[in-house]
């Protein structure tokens, strides 16, 4: 029997990840350093692992509120007045979620009407794209350019903007592309989300892994609060990947409307990462400096060595991902990344898994030891060698 | 802090090569640096932290020391004398109910007994000894001796 007629058009047409693709090759091979996981390589700290133990033994083991715990959304407006200047009531402007994934999901889904268009910046965060798809939208891709350390411009938003347009996506720091904006930048595309009436889903999920100067939430800049979704999450800055918990904050009728989409499909995130996630942000600040110490020196060691064997690279500004140009070897980021793969047993995602004009880069993730860093860019430069004699 | 001490403390099993790659230093320039912290009186030295089976490892005791405190040098010379012994590994001044904490080993129980009892209770100016031996190690100088646990496997690519 054909069971495949049984699925929805929509999701037949949709694409499968580039990252799946090349985590196919990945997965069938041995002793392969990666440098492919858009993940922390630090376990959660202890503490944080104990207190969702603690939670564990003292029966949390219930549903909570669709809104999460109140004493989370506590800790959650706290933490935004302290670190980005922004204040959320926890009564009705904070949601907590199943991750930034479901936050973006239920965000896409609450506020896409079939048609709508959607613009985000490219080469972006895989699932960007396709959750726009999901709910009917058109994506609308603004490039970004290694020319601009890939933060976005107004001027890209204008030649890209076309009549329809109602959300911009952000990610800031950017994965893939560890580009971010200057606060002049973000000023710039504030003014242009007010002048084209937008509203802004700003995913910043990698903002306490900003390396230089400051990172500022478009959300604190006048007159965007009340436009602005903010997404944030516990699974980079706190290494609570697997924990899955993140939480959108916005004006209430917004934060409302999440919320029906969430209770009817989430209910509520886990209680135990709930707890997890209040230890976090009460007593995670000192653990959290020192992993962005960490990732930091592994930034400044890899992509000096990048640029040393000729794969020219920007410094990317926050979150933990280089992303190298590979033009110097004359092959585009496929056959780049899979040779590498083959010869080298090093992978580095190709860059167009985040959009098309992410083609003519890879992506290296440093979060990983020096060692594997060390061992890494000798064999890439091993490889490039080769290719050059 | 120095950049190599820094280094050392975030992850010590790196050699002299990769510690220069690392930071962008030349081997001689890492060298140089640790030459100074020794010279300094900040690196002492160096030595592996290791798992061994319980009945080969060194059987080892803490001990509480209770001293007569000196004129002048307070618990600094007798301290510094008890220091020496080779079947001293540390020896720590301690607030509250003793003055001396002494981590000692030796390579049976006996010779552990006959240090106390021989060499450290019948120096003049030690009051009075309690002796602890240990059991079991759970971790070791931040490592932890069941490394099972932590050995997680993580996706290849993840986006
Ligand atoms: C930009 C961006 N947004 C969202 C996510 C998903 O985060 P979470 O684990 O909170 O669902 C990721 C994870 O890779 C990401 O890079």
């Amino acid at each position: 029997m054909d069971t495949t007629r049984y699925i929805a058009r929509h999701v037949v047409d949709l694409p499968r990840s580039g990252i799946r693709d090349f985590f196919e090759i990945v997965s069938k091979m041995q002793d392969v350093i990666s440098l492919g996981i858009g993940e922390p390589d630090f376990d959660t700290p202890w503490h944080i692992r104990e207190a969702a133990i603690y939670a564990l033994e003292k029966g949390k083991t219930h549903y909570t509120s669709n809104l999460g715990l109140i004493e989370l959304r506590r800790s959650i407006h706290r933490y935004l007045e302290r670190h980005f200047g922004i204040s959320y009531r926890p009564e009705d402007e904070i949601l907590v979620t199943v991750g930034v994934s479901e936050a973006l999901d239920i965000a896409f889904r609450a506020l896409v009407n079939p048609g709508d268009k959607v613009m985000f910046h490219q080469p972006c965060y895989v699932s960007y794209h396709p959750s726009i798809t999901l709910t009917h939208g058109k994506a609308v891709p603004v490039p970004t350019f290694a020319k601009d350390n890939f933060a976005l411009t107004a001027e890209a938003l204008e030649k890209a903007w076309e009549p329809g347009c109602k959300l911009l996506v952000l990610n800031l720091p950017c994965n893939p592309t560890g580009g971010t904006c200057t606060r002049a930048q973000l000023e710039a595309i504030a003014k242009f989300a007010i002048e084209k009436d937008l509203l802004v889903l700003s995913d910043e999920i990698y903002a306490e892994l900003t390396f230089d100067g400051e990172h500022v939430s478009i959300a604190s800049l006048p007159g965007m609060k009340d436009r602005t979704i903010f997404l944030h999450g516990f699974s980079k800055a706190f290494a609570m990947t697997g924990w899955r918990i993140g939480y959108a904050c916005g004006p209430a009728a917004l934060v409302e409307a999440m919320m029906k989409v969430h209770q009817y499909s989430m209910m509520c995130a886990s209680i135990i990462s709930q707890e997890a996630a209040i230890e976090a942000l009460e007593r995670g600040s000192d653990g959290m400096k020192a992993m962005r110490d960490q990732y930091h020196r592994r930034r400044d060691f890899i992509v000096r060595r990048l640029n040393e064997i000729g794969l020219k690279c920007h410094v990317p500004r926050g979150s933990f991902y280089a992303f190298p140009s590979v033009e110097v070897t004359g092959m585009n980021e496929k056959d780049f990344a899979v040779g590498l793969l083959k010869a080298e047993r090093v992978a580095m995602v190709p860059g167009s898994a985040f959009g098309a004009n992410g083609a003519g880069f890879c992506r290296a993730c440093f979060a990983t030891s020096y060692e594997h860093l060390i061992e890494a860019a000798n064999r890439i430069e091993r490889y490039v060698s080769k290719l050059k004699a | 802090m120095n950049p190599v001490l820094k280094l050392l403390l975030e992850s010590g099993g790196l050699s002299t090569a990769e510690m220069a790659q690392v930071l962008n230093l030349s081997e001689a320039e890492v060298n140089r640096h640790l030459d100074q912290l020794r010279k300094d009186g900040v690196l002492l030295g160096w030595r592996p932290v290791l798992n061994i089976p319980e009945e080969d490892g060194a059987v080892r005791a803490v001990i509480e020391v209770r001293l007569t405190p000196e004129r002048g040098g307070g618990f600094n010379r007798l301290a510094e004398r008890i220091s020496r012994f080779d079947e001293v590994e540390s020896c720590y001044l301690m607030s509250g109910g003793y003055d001396l904490l002494v981590f000692v080993s030796g390579s049976s129980l006996q010779k552990v007994a006959a240090f106390v009892s021989e060499k450290l209770s019948t120096l003049e100016g030690v009051l009075s000894t309690a002796t602890h031996f240990l059991l079991r190690t759970y971790k070791e100088q931040g490592f932890l001796m069941d490394t099972r646990a932590e050995d997680n496997e993580r996706l290849k690519v993840s986006p």
